[in-house]
């Protein structure tokens, strides 16, 4: 079985009035199925909007879906005793990195977690410890997290996941509220954690850039799962991605562009090296 | 500017009263700031002035540092110092007017407002060598008596310390909001009193509207790290008396004992 | 019409622990109908010096003349200043509080002075040059996407009709869509109405597209200020101090060395594939 297997997911946001009269309908979830390995890198993609978010909210169980099934870590999500659990081995990070920071010291937010499912507390120091350095923080321990830059934030709230010891982690647009630097900081951070710890990945994000570095993508519009597959079979599809209202990286566009004009320069260029050698290739 | 204030701030260094127990420097506060009432006469307020000089010597916050605080109360420090000046009878030295300044009132003044800096000073040592954490831990520890006649302890000192963590967030939000509001003409200084009110409608509505979306996220991100309240909790930083705490709770009564015994004899 | 900043100088927390320099010594002159971006990371004084342009902060010595005229002046209108110089900060839709969009527009030109029948003239025509669709209008705030209210909040600076308009990275955490949408809008109001702009962003591919000025900050003093082309030319530097040029300066760069002669500096996709294109054809010419 999969690490997480969602089946024709349905979520629906109801809208009422005074008098519980349904004002409107936003199905958010419509039919979406996913399928997650143990140890992969997946990116979800999706304009605001697309439902993406909400599909990151029922891998935590902060949401439960209206019909459909999903099964995480082997463990059927709807069922109240599987909860914590849950919540436990899929650690969540959010989009706001003040938000999410609880403690006014580096070290103790770490702990925050550890602390709620019971951790003995040299285990705790064990854990901030090691979680710390896996995200490079460590010599932030005793700081302030006001004073750090949204990048480093960012990287003590996956600290304060990992410190949990999940197998998952689910990133929901983690570098919205970023600039570069902390965009890269934190994608570095992560893509280490996937590759050298083994931790499954499930990133939500609209930076097209952030996600050539995943295993596979899906790509969500209107509550559906509208494409899905590895980041070249994807990036090939240049038009269909723009009607849904993402767009490619500069360099992508670029191949496209001048394979339009008539250059047979291959599909799906990924980044800069690739593009470089196909025309060197070519000329 | 709005972040210029050090009281409530932690300072991080490495001395014997950052490492004290949170509730042994609580008690200490406690009963230090009692002391500050106690002491009448010169020997008292040498004692009193000894122990704070090193207590602040032995925290290893810098002194320029916690004189900053006292700038929030300058005012308070004035109004206090004039009235004790000029209102307390007795032999006049100086007069005036109506006005006159006793001997008594000088003494008065003067005690007054080494009282009120040195309850500044005091007090900020505790918020200085002790993270809001710490603190929160301490009270939580502390006032765990009261969990019996069902007075929610836990749940208090998480939202004392959540509200530590967001003052300074929502300061700086409170700064942006009135220059995003400034670039849009909007005037917050003249004017009457009911027009002034009426001035803080657009800071004071997205003010809270921020709030709320904080705490909304903020509950989400507990929730996902597996908070379910107080219950099966474990800590990383738990309370525990050692050695050091005795020794202090020791020189804590002692001092009050000789501040007292100053009070009686003397 | 000119913004002229002579020698400004800004600390944060002067003479206390946290002391930052946080301009050193700026010299700039703005001119009429320019479209600048300004870029730099975070910290390297972008967002100081443009809240220096309306007067929101005051500088710690030098000088800014608009028109000619000193800002410093004791007797300079420091409201009429902020209504010319039109600011729209970071997230500007968390500055929405009234109960319907179109009244949230009205209330710079109310501020300004002007009658309610004014005001609601302006903000119409403001609502209408963001593009928000007339439905929107009458509603709530906050019942808006985040798109639609960024451009809610973005018509509530422009009713108030500034000479000049300073954005402080205005598509921060809008999709790519939105994030088209809005610098479109943009560039529109510099092409149609002559409107100064001033742009702060992180995205060198954005920059490059829209700017015909681009001003680099770092530690507080400006870098380079020049066309885009001829800041990024300068890409090795850029990198030095943590920031980068487009890819397809790079990528042009790479061919070169690679032994493809694709000429010039090329800053947008448009350039890059002319130029590249060139290199080929070229090439089946001389066979």
């Amino acid at each position: 079985m999969n690490f997480i297997e969602a089946r024709k997911l349905v979520h629906e946001f109801i809208r009422r009035d005074e008098e519980d009269n349904v004002e409107s309908i936003l199905v958010a979830l419509d039919g979406v199925d996913l399928d997650v390995r143990q140890g992969e890198f997946v990116a979800i993609l999706g304009h605001n909007g697309s439902g993406k978010s909400t599909l990151a909210k029922h891998l935590n169980v902060l949401l439960t879906p209206e019909s459909g099934t999903l099964w995480v870590d082997g463990k059927d999500a709807q069922d109240a005793d599987n909860l914590w659990d849950i919540r436990q081995n899929t650690g969540m990070v959010f989009q706001n990195p003040d938000n999410q920071i609880i403690a006014s010291v580096v070290e103790e937010d770490v702990a925050f977690g550890p602390e709620n499912i019971g951790v003995p507390t040299q285990e705790i120091w064990k854990r901030v410890e090691k979680s710390l350095k896996s995200v490079g923080m460590i010599q932030y321990r005793e700081h302030s997290p006001n004073r750090l830059s949204g990048g480093q934030k960012q990287r003590v709230a996956i600290a304060g996941v990992m410190a949990m010891e999940p197998k998952c982690i689910v990133l929901d647009e983690p570098t919205a509220m970023l600039d570069p630097n902390g965009r890269k900081e934190v994608l570095d951070a992560v893509e280490q954690l996937n590759r050298e710890k083994g931790v499954t990945v499930i990133l939500i994000t609209h930076y097209m850039e952030e996600v050539t570095r995943a295993d596979r993508i899906y790509v969500m519009d209107n509550g559906k799962v509208v494409m899905q597959g590895t980041p070249r079979a994807i990036f090939s599809q240049v038009e269909t991605l723009k009607s849904y209202r993402l767009d490619v990286p500069q360099i992508t566009l670029l191949a496209y562009e001048l394979k339009k004009a008539g250059l047979p320069v291959p599909d799906g260029i990924l980044n800069r090296q690739e593009l470089v050698e196909a025309l060197c290739q070519l000329y | 500017m709005l972040r210029d204030i050090t009281i409530g701030q932690y300072y991080p260094a490495d001395s014997v009263i950052h490492k004290l127990d949170p509730r042994t420097k609580l008690m200490a506060t406690l009963i230090y700031i009692l002391s500050l009432f106690v002491f009448r006469n010169v020997a008292g307020f040498a004692v009193v002035t000894l122990a704070l000089a090193s207590i602040i010597l032995l925290s290893k916050v810098p002194f320029g540092f916690m004189v900053k605080g006292l700038k929030a109360i300058v005012i308070i420090l004035i109004i206090t110092a004039l009235f004790n000046l000029f209102l307390t009878p007795g032999n006049a030295l100086v007069s005036f007017w109506k006005l006159k300044i006793t001997k008594e009132g000088l003494k008065n003044a003067a005690f007054m407002s080494v009282r009120l800096i040195y309850l500044i000073l005091g007090s900020s040592v505790l918020t200085l060598t002790t993270t809001p954490n710490q603190l929160t831990d301490g009270m939580e520890k502390a006032l765990k008596p009261f969990n019996k006649i069902h007075v929610p302890v836990h749940e208090i000192a998480m939202m004392m310390s959540i509200a530590l963590r967001f003052i300074p967030i929502l300061i700086e939000e409170t700064d942006k909001i009135m220059k995003a509001q400034l670039a849009r003409g909007a005037d917050f200084e003249s004017g009457n009193l009911v027009k002034k009110a009426k001035a803080m409608v657009p800071l004071l509505v997205p003010l809270f509207i921020s709030a709320f979306r904080r705490a909304n996220d903020l509950a989400l991100a507990m929730e996902a790290r597996c908070y379910h309240g107080g219950e099966g909790r474990t800590k990383m930083k738990p309370l525990k008396y050692r050695g050091v705490d005795g020794i202090a709770y020791l020189v804590i009564f002692a001092y009050f004992a000789a501040v007292v015994s100053l009070r009686i004899w003397m | 019409m000119s913004i002229i900043l002579d020698k400004v100088n800004y600390v944060y927390s002067e003479k206390t622990a946290y002391e930052i320099h946080a301009l050193k010594d700026i010299n700039l002159k703005i001119g009429d109908g320019e479209f600048i971006g300004v870029i730099g990371h975070t910290g390297s004084g972008k967002s100081t010096l443009i809240q220096h342009l309306n007067g929101l902060m005051k500088a710690s010595s030098g000088g800014i003349y608009y028109n000619g005229q000193d800002i410093y002046d004791a007797d300079y209108d420091k409201k009429e200043l902020r209504r010319k110089v039109g600011l729209v900060f970071q997230y500007p839709e968390h500055q929405l509080f009234e109960t319907t969009v179109f009244a949230d527009v009205c209330f710079g030109p109310k501020n300004c002075g002007l009658s309610r029948r004014e005001s609601e003239l302006k903000a119409f025509s403001a609502l209408r040059s963001v593009g928000l669709p007339e439905d929107y209008w009458y509603r709530s705030p906050f019942e808006l996407s985040g798109g639609q209210k960024r451009r809610a909040a973005i018509a509530g600076v422009l009713a108030m009709e500034p000479e000049v308009l300073v954005l402080d990275e205005p598509t921060a955490g809008l999709d790519p869509k939105g994030r088209d949408e809005i610098l479109d809008q943009v560039a529109s109001l510099h092409r149609e109405r002559k409107m100064t702009i001033i742009l702060v962003s992180h995205s060198m591919e954005d920059v490059a597209k829209y700017v015909g000025r681009l001003i680099v900050m770092n530690h507080g003093s400006v870098l380079y200020d020049g066309t885009p082309k001829e800041v990024f030319a300068h890409y090795r530097e850029l990198e030095e101090v943590g920031l980068a040029a487009p890819q397809v300066t790079y990528l042009m760069h790479e061919l070169r060395k690679r032994g493809i002669p694709a000429n010039g500096v090329a800053t947008t996709l448009e350039e890059a594939k002319q130029s590249i294109l060139q290199a080929f054809a070229d090439k089946n010419n001389r066979k």
